[in-house]
């Protein structure tokens, strides 16, 4: 029986060794402090150990020693302090170029899908030497996408999109765990990162079962739940244009301004009344339990491959176009109708998938 | 040196505050602050034997990597349960409850508390708190984790969380009262001429711990009140199906949790700034350093929340300033502990068994206290957080430091509560074979979370497992230090030796009186003219008030 024993994480991302410095400089830190204390005290208890003839000095305290052991402790942990700060400070914003990876956390797994349209669970294959951006969502309670061999750990909120990136340097398999308590098998919700180098990650991109790409699963989804029917770019339609929205900002009706992330497209679809556009109704119904996390996912990634159109900018229109109830889609109704029609029908398959020419 | 033989041996007063009155009732109804901080240690005790048991299962199970003890939800039930028996219902009533209780009155020179009727009933208080405790973990326990982090526990778990609220909810009343009798005895009780300059540090330390009892428990209460209605009548606080924000749960668990440490740890570090200058025979190096240093940690510990949710979706610039702020709360303990150790120098050392505790929770606090400062680096609490380090540093403060404290006070004590020694050769080893089995225990974890191991993990990667080995192993040995004093205390209760009115010639005043002491501590109320910890003036002469 080998006994396997190690003491030391991994070193698998660009990251992982300027956080084993700091951790190292604090072990020793910790070491000399601690023996340092546990020396004193000792030698203290030996040296003036209670004898026949020996008296305690008396000694009311000092005042420059009490300076001298409070600026020495502040100076130390403020340098810790900015070290820390700059590595969280770089660790906690993600490079604009990177690959960009969505998960969803539930309980208990983990999916993936990559721009590439592949999709995985509790498994996730990464390249090596590039950044790579992971935008995390949770379906339902507080989970915790923790890779210890990167030295990366993000909380996955519900209702939230967070990210995490880091850049893989050694190809292998590391432990994927969910770090935040979730429920009964909180620690069966683990997988494996599985880092490649470029070529057998383009191998294994091109060996994957994708459906086509994660934008082209989002314009179908587009289609499917008809936002077409108002999200187009003529003068006359009743939503917004949402070519080249991705990344601008945003005039709301109460002359806020908020910029066109995930979170705000994705809280668009849920509550699309929270933030409607200045110039608009908020006659958009919710889509809150009618698509899934993944879908709105790839919806996103559409949205984000829209590209401006020369002629129609983005609208913040100052007067809103007048339309009558009876005109707006009952989405929800549709859907369901829709969805009784397939359960009638043979499931898959039959879905009108209808790729317009824009394609990304 | 030691007078002793001139003294005549100690005997027991003829009465004092345990014969002055016999029956249940007596007891049950006392408003003697003695015999309620009595009727505190018997209940603690229980509830940390209890949350031992769940201590001890929890070690058992992680023996083997696969999860073959308990189910998986027995596992969540045993560690939740665990956490919650520890810290509301053993660490935060111990030292201020028993041994606050016991001696802060006579300590500033008084017949009672300010409110002794509260006190009693901060002690019914406990119970109640206790029975809906006790109630929720034979009806099945609580999964949630101690931190009760939402909407996990307001939605997603069958356990009895509500039970479990309403107890933890009662059971903080309990230590509200015990802090505002505290506050206002301080304020308004202290014998003639013990002015704040002369007040024990025990006091100082008490003193700092009730105001955030005070000021912060409320906090907890709203906060299980609000996850209650959530989970009870769906009304939407945290949980973003109802439309309300899971991460507010955390800012305002943590804004009474993270304060909630300091209750537990600040009555400690009073034990320890009596215990030192005693078996040194010196006075407390830098006595202003060490009791402000206990008022800065109180209102720097309420600030200082965020740096449990680095990695929990707060932005950038809050964590910076929470991470600069845990920093600031570093240097009062660090000033604490420099203190400690100068004091020692060119004293007269005796290690006597309250001693050694107070020597090891110098050592343990110092690397609790320093592998803290790893969790308020922000890059590397990326790494870390919610890792076993976490569990070892906490341990390492909570036990390591609390538990030890609390010993250490309770072995300090015990003469002045009981009138009798506990027998010295025991209590020694006890002492040792809690420090060799706490360091066993926890040290693997500190390299365990750095490895990656998350906390509340039922099962583990194999290559985890001898790390996790030596752990039980060492809790094995920890629970024998546990266990031996209560069987020691309990035969000194009747064997020991009569302990007379001070064995171990501290100051302070509750060693003036007899012991055990009188129902009305004093029988004349004393004036105080000396400064605390006057070692060495009076090195010979033993006060005695009658």
């Amino acid at each position: 029986m080998k006994l396997n024993f190690p003491i030391f994480p991994d070193q698998a991302s660009s990251m992982a060794w300027h956080v084993d410095a700091l951790y190292l400089f604090l072990v020793l830190l910790t070491t000399f402090f601690s023996v340092l204390i546990a020396v004193l005290i000792l030698y203290f208890a030996i040296k003036y150990r209670r004898r026949p003839g020996h008296v305690a000095q008396q000694i009311h305290g000092s005042t420059l020693l009490e300076i001298v052991w409070t600026v020495i402790p502040l100076g130390i942990s403020m340098v810790i302090f900015v070290w820390g700060a700059a590595l969280y400070y770089h660790m906690e914003r993600p490079p604009s170029n990177a690959l960009e990876i969505y998960g969803v956390g539930k309980q208990w797994m983990w999916k993936f899908q990559h721009p590439g349209g592949q999709r995985e669970i509790n498994t996730l294959h990464v390249p090596t030497g590039r950044d790579v951006k992971v935008t995390l969502i949770s379906q339902d309670v507080i989970h915790s996408f923790f890779v210890p061999a990167f030295r990366v750990k993000q909380d996955v909120l519900p209702n939230r999109y967070v990210f995490t990136w880091f850049r893989p340097t050694v190809p292998g398999t590391y432990h994927l765990f969910c770090s935040q308590y979730c429920g009964t098998k909180h620690s069966g919700m683990v997988g494996s990162v599985i880092v490649m180098t470029p070529e057998d990650y383009a191998n294994w991109l091109a060996s994957g079962k994708a459906e086509g790409s994660l934008a082209s699963l989002g314009e179908k989804a587009f289609q499917q739940y008809g936002c077409t029917t108002c999200h187009r770019p003529d003068s006359g339609a009743r939503g917004p244009n949402l070519e080249g929205l991705y990344g601008r900002p945003v005039r709301l009706t109460d002359n806020r301004v908020v910029l066109a992330d995930d979170n705000y497209i994705r809280e668009s679809i849920l509550e699309p009344n929270a933030k409607v556009v200045s110039g608009f109704q908020s006659i958009m119904p919710t889509f809150r339990g009618v698509v899934s996390e993944d879908e709105i996912m790839a919806i996103t990634e559409y949205i984000k491959h829209l590209a401006p159109q020369e002629s129609n900018p983005l609208n913040n229109r100052t007067t809103p176009t007048q339309i009558r109830d009876s005109e707006v889609p009952n989405i929800q109704q549709q859907n369901k109708e829709q969805n009784e029609q397939q359960q009638q029908q043979s499931p898959q398959g039959t879905r009108p998938a209808n790729p317009s020419g824009k394609k990304p | 040196m030691s007078t002793a033989t001139t003294t005549p041996v100690p005997v027991m007063p003829a009465r004092h505050f345990l014969n002055d009155n016999y029956g249940i009732r007596s007891w049950l109804l006392t408003k003697d602050h003695k015999r309620i901080a009595i009727l505190y240690l018997l209940s603690i005790t229980v509830f940390f034997f209890i949350g031992g048991i769940f201590a001890a299962l929890i070690r058992l199970h992680l023996l083997t990597p696969n999860g073959e003890l308990f189910s998986a939800d027995t596992y969540n039930r045993l560690f939740t349960m665990h956490g919650v028996n520890m810290i509301f219902f053993f660490l935060i009533p111990s030292v201020p409850a028993v041994i606050g209780n016991f001696v802060l009155p006579i300590m500033v020179g008084t017949k009672d508390l300010a409110f002794p009727k509260i006190n009693l009933l901060s002690w019914y208080l406990y119970i109640g708190g206790a029975t809906f405790s006790v109630l929720a973990m034979v009806s099945g326990g609580v999964d949630t984790g101690w931190t009760f982090y939402a909407p996990l526990s307001s939605g997603y778990l069958r356990g009895h969380v509500i039970l479990m609220a309403v107890g933890i909810l009662i059971v903080g009343f309990s230590s509200i009262f015990t802090g505002l009798n505290f506050i206002v005895t301080v304020h308004r009780m202290r014998a003639p001429g013990m002015t704040w300059g002369r007040l024990p540090l025990f006091v100082w330390s008490n003193y700092a711990a009730s105001l955030i009892m005070v000021l912060g428990t409320p906090v907890i209460a709203i906060t299980l009140t609000l996850l209650a209605l959530e989970r009870g009548f769906h009304i939407g606080i945290f949980d973003p199906k109802l439309g309300g924000d899971p991460v507010l749960f955390q800012h305002m668990f943590w804004f009474y949790s993270h304060p909630a440490v300091y209750i537990m740890i600040l009555p400690g570090m009073g034990v320890i700034s009596e215990i030192v200058p005693c078996f040194s025979r010196k006075r407390i190096f830098g006595y202003a350093f060490v009791a402000f240093s206990s008022i800065a940690i109180a209102v720097f510990g309420f600030v200082v929340w965020a740096h449990h949710m680095f990695v929990a979706g707060i932005s950038v610039y809050s964590a910076l300033v929470f991470s600069l702020l845990s920093y600031a709360v570093a240097i009062p303990s660090a000033v604490k502990v420099f203190n400690w150790t100068a004091t020692m120098y060119k004293g007269s050392v005796q290690m006597d068994t309250p001693m050694l505790y107070a020597m090891a929770f110098i050592g343990l606090f110092t690397i609790g206290g320093l592998t803290g400062l790893f969790l308020a680096a922000l890059g590397l609490d990326i790494h870390i957080h919610d890792t076993y380090f976490v569990v070892a540093h906490f341990h390492y403060v909570m036990v390591g430091g609390m538990v030890t404290a609390y010993m250490g006070g309770l072995h300090f004590w015990w003469p002045k509560m009981t009138g009798r020694m506990y027998p010295e050769v025991p209590a020694k080893l006890a002492a040792l074979i809690t420090f060799i089995g706490f360091n066993l225990t926890f040290f693997p974890q500190f390299i365990l979370g750095y490895m990656g191991m998350p906390r509340r993990y039922w099962a583990y990667p194999p290559e985890f497992q001898v790390l996790n080995v030596l752990s039980t192993a060492g809790a094995s040995i920890l629970s024998v230090g546990f266990i031996l004093p209560l069987f020691y205390f309990l035969w000194s209760l009747k064997y020991g030796e009569i302990a007379g009115n001070n064995p171990w010639k501290a100051t302070g005043l509750e060693w003036e009186t007899t012991s055990p002491p009188p129902t009305h501590n004093f029988h004349e109320i004393p004036i105080v003219t000396k400064d605390p910890y006057a070692y060495g003036e009076e090195e010979e002469e033993v006060p005695v008030v009658h």
